[in-house]
């Protein structure tokens, strides 16, 4: 443990924060390609990795990249791989395999502006959705909406415990700013961090020709590593518990909701979001990410003028905290809800699906700007009355 | 469904999911040998079953892993060689052999294969060359020889093909054979070979197929006296001159076994080591 970065408060990069996060989860895998502005993260990894006795490799492109990771993934190490916007579109069919496969792997996605190269050294919130629906089929995946470097930290822990207890792969949504911003970081003694390490079978190798990869009495079964001796199967293709190819109707059926049911059936375990100023709220802004930053002066700012405004702050995108949108909206108390994102309505797309009373209002951004607190402000003054 | 193998195959036995068996492949596929000698070359290896891991890609020769009984896995198309990357690095004392087709190894996935070679890592890779896309209908893949018909060259192929030895040579492979699935003893010897090669290995294996004979109105048994009686053996051959052109002899053999190039692997133990890390 003394190899790892030692409980105190430190003054550093939101990148290099999730850096140090993800080696105190247990992190041992490190596969990556160079991409503004993700790039300090592998920097950092590239140095510490061999230092903690890690594997760090740098792919010679993003796909190769991810399947290194999800390959240390397969042999039983907890692995990451981090990327911008378009490096994650590469991505997509490995993570599609991911969740077939069910292997655990975390990415972190520092958001810049899309589309296409974009602008690469600004923020984007582009990637919300291509994180849920980029690889074909049905799958679910889970995806974090960090929005300071000390959220980043703490989530990027979270994010190798979900991927390791749902056998899932997890994307961690940050952003340029929150990547390159440095900030106050405060690493809890290491005998705080909880950590969860994926299930082992119950069976012996001895008898390896019972146990299933892919048990389906179990939503998230027991996992056996290449090399562990249980001489397993796993295919991309559809396959039964024994791993093997299974193109019938009822193992599509008992395979596909599986993979979708053990994140649903657990998705208010999963998810998480903050509520601010909401007692006496009437007007809700929804925002996330470095976004919330700005928001939340402006909120400060309207409050000292009276307007009953709040702030709901999703902090997992996938699974997305709706139930609690719908509560609120219930409630009959909440008259509009704004939703403030740099895009053209990803998150505002799945607020306006929960909410059925109040209005919905989206206030779009160019990708690559924050919104400033006074533009917010002037937003707060024009729809919450 | 098939329960046991016939009693000269017992030696394998084990190491086949015979639950799986017939396999997919067609009548005349030479896949099932390779099948055959990848698991003899198991045995033979000493190394135990639980430390062989097979990854395979898409297409014919992607269903490979399927019916190995170690640790197998059958991934993405192209991916095969970073996938099993990944398990080398995280577990090196693993034996890691990548078996695909031309067009999963040498079109999707080439750019996986000269970084591989390059960076010597410590696996197999065999790549079944049978000049064509097979399972999707028969499109002309890297290997396809000039002026052979496919369903995406039908007025003859146009392109130059990959001479595969050549690329993993100047790549930096340091293990390079050729051989077609006739030549039994000399591939059984090659897979071992490659197995203890410490850096990449590569061994392109021709394999007649019922689609790329029939797109081009040969025999199929044509095709099969052809990679028997046209293959020459040759050692100490330049690489460029492993060129395969239809109709014409194909050299075979062993064409380069390096032992003084560290792989991928070693070199990072020794940088772990040097820095202190455990």
């Amino acid at each position: 443990m003394s190899k790892l970065l030692k409980p105190g408060t430190y003054f550093l990069e939101g990148n290099i924060a999730c850096a140090e996060a993800a080696l105190l989860a247990g992190c041992r895998f490190y596969a990556g390609y160079p991409i503004t502005p993700s790039s300090e993260l592998m920097h950092h990894m590239a140095r510490r990795m061999p230092e903690v006795g890690g594997v760090f490799i740098q792919g010679e492109d993003e796909i190769a990249s991810i399947m290194m990771a999800l390959g240390g993934s397969a042999a039983g190490l907890k692995s990451m791989t981090a990327t911008s916007g378009p490096g994650l579109s590469l991505m997509q069919e490995s993570i599609g395999l991911a969740a077939m496969l069910e292997l655990p792997v975390v990415i972190v996605d520092i958001q810049r502006a899309g589309p296409s190269t974009g602008i690469p050294t600004l923020m984007g919130q582009g990637d919300i959705m291509q994180a849920k629906w980029g690889s074909h089929g049905d799958y679910e995946v889970v995806a974090y909406l960090p929005s300071t470097p000390q959220e980043l930290f703490d989530i990027t822990i979270e994010a190798f415990n979900t991927a390791e207890e749902y056998r899932v792969p997890v994307i961690v949504l940050a952003d340029k700013i929150i990547g390159q911003m440095y900030g106050r970081i405060k690493v809890p003694d290491h005998s705080e961090i909880k950590l969860i390490e994926r299930k082992k079978p119950a069976i012996p190798p001895e008898k390896y020709m019972e146990y299933l990869p892919y048990d389906s009495r179990e939503l998230i079964p027991p996992f056996a590593a290449a090399g562990d001796g249980y001489r397993i199967h796993m295919t991309g293709l559809m396959h039964d518990d024994r791993g093997y190819p299974n193109l019938s109707q009822e193992a599509s059926w008992k395979l596909v909701t599986r993979l979708v049911r053990k994140i649903r059936e657990n998705a208010r375990k999963i998810a998480k979001w903050g509520e601010h100023w909401i007692d006496d709220a009437e007007y809700l802004i929804v925002a996330y990410g470095s976004v919330s930053g700005p928001v939340r002066y402006a909120i400060k700012k309207a409050r000292e003028e009276g307007y009953k405004v709040g702030l709901f702050r999703p902090l997992t995108a996938w699974p997305f905290p709706g139930w609690r949108i719908k509560e609120l909206d219930n409630s009959g108390v909440i008259k509009k809800f704004i939703v403030i994102e740099v895009n053209m309505g990803q998150i505002y797309h799945v607020v306006r699906e929960y909410v059925r009373n109040a209005e919905v209002i989206h206030v779009p951004g160019a990708p690559g700007y924050l919104p400033e607190p006074q533009r917010i402000l002037s937003y707060i003054k024009k729809f919450c009355r | 469904m098939i329960r046991e193998l016939p009693p000269a195959y017992k030696d394998i036995e084990p190491l086949i999911r015979i639950e799986r068996l017939p396999t997919i492949w067609c009548p005349a596929c030479g896949l099932g040998i390779i099948l055959k000698l990848y698991t003899k070359a198991i045995v033979k290896s000493g190394i135990p079953p639980e430390k062989h891991v097979i990854v395979s890609g898409i297409g014919c020769t992607g269903r490979m892993a399927g019916y190995v009984r170690v640790d197998s896995y059958h991934v993405t198309h192209g991916r095969a060689i970073p996938f099993a990357v990944g398990i080398k690095m995280a577990k090196p004392w693993l034996t890691v052999t990548v078996i695909s087709g031309d067009g999963d190894i040498a079109s999707i996935g080439g750019n996986h294969l000269i970084h591989a070679a390059r960076r010597n890592h410590d696996i197999t890779v065999i790549v079944v060359n049978n000049y064509i896309y097979g399972m999707t209908g028969g499109q002309s893949s890297p290997t396809t020889p000039s002026g052979s018909k496919t369903m995406t060259s039908p007025y003859g192929h146009i392109e130059e093909p990959f001479n595969i030895p050549y690329l993993a040579y100047a790549a930096g492979a340091s293990y390079i054979a050729r051989w077609t699935v006739f030549h039994d003893i000399q591939l059984l010897n090659s897979i071992l070979k490659a197995f203890r090669t410490k850096g990449f290995s590569v061994i392109e294996v021709l394999n007649p197929c019922t689609v790329f004979s029939y797109r081009n109105n040969i025999d199929m048994l044509e095709l099969i006296r052809y990679f028997r009686t046209r293959a020459i053996v040759k050692r100490d051959v330049k690489f460029e001159d492993l060129r395969i052109e239809f109709g014409k002899p194909i050299i075979i053999g062993e064409f380069l076994h390096r032992t003084d190039k560290p792989s991928f692997e070693e070199k990072y133990l020794e940088l772990k080591k040097k820095i202190g890390g455990g």
